[in-house]
């Protein structure tokens, strides 16, 4: 653990000596999910601004966290925000900021099926293992004309921990007595059945290569692959299509509570789709140095502007109006 | 004039004294990150079979056996391949340039990304372990009825060990898919050390078995392979240590489950691929267990090459009594 961290801040010092002579740099590091967006973000503001170079390191949720408490980067990011106990480990204080959001889909492959629906009960029987047969009544009674195959499910799951894994397993977990039973809510759980990837791009390879296989992943990763994608039955009943616009819906209904951390678990609008979540940028309540603070509060309210202009094409929901709001108001606290 | 000298000879100290502290480093600050990970859980770490990070309840025996299984099963398959290239290309049948081809190419397969194998394994083996394993699923498992003698219908149910090693579902990331990418991987490691043992043995012993006449595979299983038996012990021992540390191909290949199965279409986990899957986003005693785990393995694959290189050493001093 120290002896990585060491790495780091050599490796981030070597980095630092080799262009500090010109530019103002802000390092970051956490989450993979939106590191695509926060790394387009940082080209296209380095494009506006020379002075100022972004690097953000996509190092995973837990990691990002670790960094950021230690203090090695300017800022943090997580698909699971903070705890108040990891919050409370940070001098500096800390201030959240939702920057963009996702959602998970149910990526299937069962040739001669399309716009499959499923169930409440399907969702969570699938990953329990208690639905082993893709014409299980439970399947074939939400999709009516559909020819279901007696194909075994083959089921896949993220074998690295995850935020992604953390937001779908808690929405099962909410969704399902049994799950949260048996299974439960973390960034890696261990799952009666299945096959693990690595990656979402580990879970997408998974789907793609067998017939009968189902596996969560972002929506970016299913969409960019041509995976077909499962309507999800959510709280009011309705099946709901993973679309950019039910992620909004989903996230426009969500009440943000002061320190704007909040997960929309079981979403109850008719529209909204089922596994949605905002991810977080982590920044420190105080900076020394003012032209950082200054460089990189730009920065941030770059990305709650015109840089959600490049979430939907790289597979992203943006931020509702409301959010982006609340966002830039936490971010102007940040001193 | 003594300056130069004494200074290389300080510097050469301090390098090696470096390595090994680095060494040290490393397996101290394992320890030290397994500490609460040992206290807690002690010995029942190697024998419990649940790994659930959200329970706190930790325990690495599927990943042993994971490690265990896929490396031998590498090594079953790596060493007849290994061993026959190795005698080939210690022999005349070919003229030496060709045969220097044949082990450069051998030599590359080293040289090749752990990912790249990972990727090769997606999109080759996997589709292949596919077809193999529902063929056999279909040939082993299934059940099929005789006319008896006493005119009722027999069932038979599928063939005994081959019918529990090859159960469905036939699953394409699986346990059989890492170790054939495995045994590919450590065939250079298994071909070369072989060859040089094999090379190795001395020119009077193989003149000595023409002279009395045997023929050439006389010679090469009588005489020269079994002189070079040690050394090639010793290469199938490091390989099987270069098998067990194997990361990234395994990870993406193996299909990271921690059920255990006897079936070998069933996804399984390694040590090695536990650590590279679940360090990242690991918190809190998961972090302890994943460093115990590292401990575990670091423990099991420095006994494996002791004990390769403490036969190398044998075989060396044994040729050099010979000479």
């Amino acid at each position: 653990m120290k002896f990585s961290k060491l790495l780091f801040v050599v490796g981030s010092a070597v980095l630092g000596i080799a262009s500090q002579s010109s530019a103002q740099q802000l390092s970051g590091a956490g989450a993979s999910f939106p590191a695509p967006l926060y790394q387009r973000w940082g080209v296209e503001y380095n494009k506006l601004h020379p002075g100022v170079q972004v690097n953000y390191q996509s190092v995973g949720s837990g990691a990002g966290v670790k960094n950021f408490t230690a203090g090695v980067v300017d800022f943090g990011a997580s698909d699971a925000a903070m705890s108040d106990a990891e919050i409370a480990k940070v001098a500096k204080g800390v201030v959240m900021i939702p920057a963009t959001a996702g959602e998970i889909v149910y990526a299937y492959n069962l040739p001669g099926v399309s716009g499959l629906n499923l169930s409440r009960e399907a969702m969570a029987g699938i990953y329990l293992g208690t639905i082993t047969k893709w014409n299980d009544p439970a399947i074939a009674k939400a999709n009516p004309g559909a020819k279901l195959p007696a194909l075994p499910i083959q089921v896949a799951f993220r074998s690295d921990g995850s935020g992604t894994t953390y937001v779908f397993t808690q929405h099962l977990s909410a969704i399902s007595k049994d799950f949260n039973d048996k299974i439960g809510t973390d960034k890696s759980v261990t799952f009666p059945v299945g096959v693990g990837g690595k990656g979402n791009e580990g879970v997408t390879a998974l789907v793609k290569q067998s017939p009968g296989t189902v596996g969560y992943v972002e929506y970016g990763y299913a969409k960019g692959n041509g995976l077909a994608m499962a309507n999800l039955e959510n709280k009011s009943g309705k099946f709901v299509s993973p679309t950019g616009e039910a992620g909004a819906t989903t996230l426009a209904n969500v009440k943000l509570p002061e320190n704007l951390r909040v997960w929309p678990v079981d979403p109850e609008g008719a529209g909204d789709y089922p596994i949605a979540s905002f991810t977080w940028l982590l920044l420190y309540k105080k900076y020394d140095d003012a032209a950082k603070l200054k460089a990189l509060k730009d920065f941030v309210a770059y990305g709650l502007t015109t840089g959600q202009g490049f979430a939907e094409e790289l597979g992203y929901i943006p931020l509702p109006d409301a959010v982006v709001e609340k966002a830039k108001a936490a971010l102007a606290t940040v001193e | 004039m003594r300056v130069g000298p004494d200074l290389f000879h300080l510097l050469c100290w301090v390098a090696s004294a470096a390595a090994v502290a680095t060494l040290g480093l490393i397996v101290y600050e394992i320890i030290s990150g397994a500490w609460p990970a040992i206290q807690k859980f002690g010995f029942g770490f190697l024998a419990s079979s649940s790994w659930v990070p959200n329970r706190a309840d930790f325990g690495v025996f599927p990943f042993i056996i994971g490690t265990a299984v896929s490396s031998l099963i590498a090594i079953l398959l790596a060493f007849p391949l290994g061993l026959a290239i190795a005698v080939f290309l210690s022999e005349n049948f070919l003229p030496l340039p060709v045969r220097q081809v044949v082990r450069f190419v051998v030599e590359m397969l080293a040289a090749i990304p752990s990912v790249v194998y990972g990727l090769w394994g997606i999109f080759v083996v996997i589709p292949i372990i596919k077809l193999f394993g529902t063929w056999a699923v279909s040939v082993f498992c299934n059940t099929w009825t005789t006319p008896g003698i006493d005119g009722a219908p027999d069932t038979h149910r599928g063939i005994p060990v081959l019918e529990t090693l090859f159960a469905p579902p036939a699953y394409g990331n699986s346990m059989l898919t890492a170790s054939i990418v495995l045994a590919l991987m450590i065939l250079p490691t298994l071909t070369a050390i072989s060859r040089n043992s094999l090379t190795a043995v001395p020119k009077t012993l193989r003149e000595g078995a023409y002279a009395l006449g045997a023929t050439r595979w006389e010679a090469i299983l009588g005489v020269i392979l079994p002189t070079a038996a040690p050394g090639v012990v010793a290469a199938t021992i490091l390989a099987l240590g270069r098998a067990m540390g194997e990361t990234m191909a395994v990870a993406m290949l193996i299909g990271n489950s921690s059920r255990l199965s006897w079936s070998l279409l069933s996804p399984g986990g390694t040590l090695a691929g536990l650590l590279a899957n679940q360090f990242a986003e690991a918190e809190g005693m998961q972090v302890n267990s994943l460093m115990f785990a590292a401990l575990i393995l670091v423990a099991i694959t420095l006994f494996v090459n002791l004990i390769g290189e403490a036969v190398l050493r044998h075989t060396q001093h044994q040729t050099a009594g010979i000479r």
